[in-house]
């Protein structure tokens, strides 16, 4: 993980200072309500539906334990005693006081952490794969490039008033688990016929309204140009973004409106003037790689695949089959701790179980959890050996369901229960799905399905990339839902087609299961849903879902 | 008028002229347009001139590059705090046009961004917001920390290095 050192640290003192003096300025009534919104976004205050709402910062989704104790006690003090996980692999707080937010981004500046840029028009929080450095199928770790573009876009100057939000993802690996091709900005590393690893630039998805599957306008970047391209890039979004209308401010609108081969001109004719101005160095990098503390792996970790205990305990079989993956180094495991329980708001965690997870990762994981995209959380470096032990003390925090990747691992927003933009009770409709598949057989055998659900049209839920992707739509005073079947945001990345009308909120649920039922009639050996999906498309599950209507 | 410029409070003798008659000399600053239609006389006259460019026409700027040099002051007219334009025009300004003269910004900006437009060249600022300037100027020293190069110089970033062996 990332060490701060005094400089890092003085940055988000410094921040919290600033952000006290503009809160004090606010409730003096020396800024108004127009003046201190765009401040308090960007430090990620958010005034919702309830109450309001304060987004931290999880830079690619590291955290480590004192900061995980750290949130526990935020949430604990200013809070109802829980947290939420969000799709940019960040950490939300409900019920925070407005006039509380300044102690709270102290807390968190004290433990390396801040709420900078995590909402509004700025360029937002870095988001990586969770298995990044721990995977086998990596070009080379992502980690320290996230941190040098997060470090390049914290107080950005020219950068902090864009036309709108501006998401930035960086995987290293071959299999896209950073969702690249549904940002703003997607980077991917890559060796180029010469041997040279440098980054595939992808520019220009993006979901909400108008979901867009980025495209590539560079191929290969060298490493030495990665912070003056993307300058480039924003400074030709910010001349000529939009800002007439904001549902056509984001750069998808830009790239689609000039045309991707125009874009790509501008942004590599703005580049060629400034490409010399600050090139990123090696020795840069170097010292960058350098700072991360890296796990000190023992080289006589005993291989252990726990053959004759899964054969004994079929809870501890299934929890090593769905939620552990392979690790690079021989004797250790990947653990994901599912944060999608039976009965409980996908990606919610209260302070107990903050307290025990960061506990869990000193004993078991080198200290260090981390986010994911799907809002679960991960241990990426425990040993083979500890891990019935690490089953067992997940098992009673219920933070072991077997279900990472299947049905129930739903993703979801928080919906209106906390939203002011949402029309529906998206969590509500999570629980009601996911009672009609708590038969884990069924859902093991229904293989890797990723339902998505969003609230409203922009899209937190990520429902237009979903496999099955359900979104709530208001119709005169009633919750409606529509569903859109084959997206994904992986290598393949799609977005959903619609399925037919929206339904009722009582009929997503059966809705759902005649999907399923559809699938498994249609599907050819170990046909995966989506491929179903993608060889029949949409009309055979149409016609079962709306054969009683 | 009081303006803050190079991080001192001073008094300000530029006019703003919009369609007035053009005196034979003095300080005065016109909107591009009227610019385009009277450079020659604007130039004949023995005094400083200073082109006041619309944030939201980011072309105009481009068009003014071949007469910078003969221009004293930029003005930098923000008609919306929230619409980061001029951040971007200060900087081609400053480093794509190595342009040495008043960067100045005026309309709807607020102390809390003095530091960002700081960085990004400006340094001249027509505040008329509800703080007092002797407030306004602390706004200077928010931050002491910059990652990233800027017109102000490299960032923080490029100073990192490690060289190998060590």
């Amino acid at each position: 993980m990332y060490q701060y050192d005094e400089f890092d640290q003085t940055v988000v003192n410094e921040r919290a200072a600033q952000f006290r003096g503009q809160t004090r300025r606010f409730f003096e009534g020396k800024l108004t309500e127009e003046q201190f919104l765009p401040l308090r976004l960007q430090n990620g205050l958010y005034i919702q539906r309830y109450a309001p709402m304060l987004r931290i910062a999880v830079p690619y989704g590291h955290l480590a334990s004192r900061q995980l104790r750290m949130v526990a006690h935020i949430a604990r003090t200013y809070d109802k005693g829980y947290v939420h996980f969000t799709t940019r692999q960040n950490i939300q707080l409900n019920w925070p006081k407005v006039e509380d937010v300044p102690a709270i981004l102290e807390d968190l500046a004290s433990m390396q952490m801040h709420a900078i840029q995590t909402s509004g028009n700025c360029i937002r929080n870095i988001t990586s794969d969770p298995l990044a450095g721990v995977c086998a199928d990596e070009v080379e770790d992502p980690r320290p490039y996230c941190e040098i573009i997060r470090q390049w876009s914290t107080l950005h100057p020219e950068f902090a008033f864009l036309p709108r939000k501006f998401k930035i993802a960086v995987t290293g690996a071959a299999k896209d688990r950073a969702a690249v091709r549904v940002h703003d900005i997607g980077l991917r590393l890559l060796r180029n016929p010469a041997g040279e690893v440098g980054f595939e630039v992808i520019v220009g998805g993006g979901l909400g309204r108008t979901p867009v599957i980025g495209q590539v306008i560079r191929p290969f970047l060298p490493k030495r140009d990665l912070l003056t391209y993307l300058e480039a890039i924003l400074r030709v979004y910010n001349l000529y973004g939009r800002r007439d209308n904001k549902f056509k401010a984001r750069i998808k609108i830009l790239v689609r409106e000039m045309g991707v081969e125009a874009f790509r001109e501008a942004v590599e004719r703005e580049w060629r003037a400034i490409r010399d101005d600050f090139p990123l160095e090696e020795e840069t990098i170097r010292w960058y790689q350098a700072r991360f503390v890296r796990p000190d792996y023992d080289p006589d970790a005993p291989v252990r695949t726990w053959d004759d205990l899964r054969r004994e305990d079929r809870g501890f079989d299934a929890w090593y089959r769905h939620n552990t993956v392979e690790h690079k180094v021989p004797g250790y495991r990947v653990v994901f701790l599912s944060l999608k329980p039976p009965g409980v708001a996908p990606g919610d965690l209260t302070a107990e179980q903050l307290d025990r997870v960061a506990e869990l990762s000193e004993r078991y994981s080198f200290g260090v959890t981390r986010t994911t995209h799907t809002q679960n959380l991960v241990f990426a470096d425990v040993r083979q050996a500890d891990l019935y032990e690490l089953w067992q003390a997940l098992r009673e925090i219920n933070l072991a369901t077997a279900n990472i990747g299947k049905l129930t691992d739903m993703i979801c927003c928080p919906g209106l229960h906390y939203c002011a933009l949402a029309n529906a009770g998206s969590i509500s409709v999570a629980h009601d799905i996911y009672r009609r598949f708590e038969d884990l057989d069924y859902l093991y055998d229904l293989g890797d399905i990723r339902i998505n659900l969003s609230g409203c049209m922009n899209g937190c839920g990520h429902h237009s990339v979903g496999h099955i992707g359900i979104l709530g739509v208001d119709k005169k005073g009633e919750e409606w839902y529509q569903i859109t079947l084959g997206g994904s945001s992986s290598d393949d990345a799609s977005l959903g087609e619609r399925l037919g009308p929206a339904v009722a909120k009582d009929r997503v649920a059966d809705s759902v299961e005649a999907v399923i039922r559809t699938y498994v009639d249609l599907r050819m050996e170990e046909e995966p849903f989506l491929a179903t999906v993608r060889r029949v498309g949409v009309q055979p599950f149409k016609e079962r879902v709306y054969a009683n209507h | 008028m009081r303006i803050i410029k190079n991080r001192e409070i001073v008094e300000d003798a530029w006019a703003h002229l919009t369609d007035e008659e053009i005196p034979a000399n003095g300080r005065v600053t016109v909107p591009f347009g009227r610019w385009l239609v009277e450079r020659e006389t604007l130039l004949a006259r023995d005094g400083e001139i200073g082109v006041r460019l619309d944030c939201e026409a980011p072309d105009e700027l481009q068009r003014l590059v071949p007469d910078l040099p003969r221009i004293q002051l930029i003005l930098l007219e923000l008609s919306r705090f929230t619409d980061g334009r001029a951040f971007s025009l200060a900087r081609l300004l400053r480093e794509r046009h190595r342009y040495a003269g008043e960067i100045r910004v005026a309309g709807d900006f607020l102390p809390d961004q003095i530091y960002y437009l700081a960085r990004v060249g400006v340094d001249a600022f027509e505040y008329r917001g509800a703080e007092s300037l002797e407030e306004v100027l602390r706004a200077f020293e928010t931050f002491s920390v910059r990652y990233q190069s800027a017109a102000d110089g490299p960032g923080l970033i490029r100073q990192r290095r490690l060289v190998a062996g060590r």
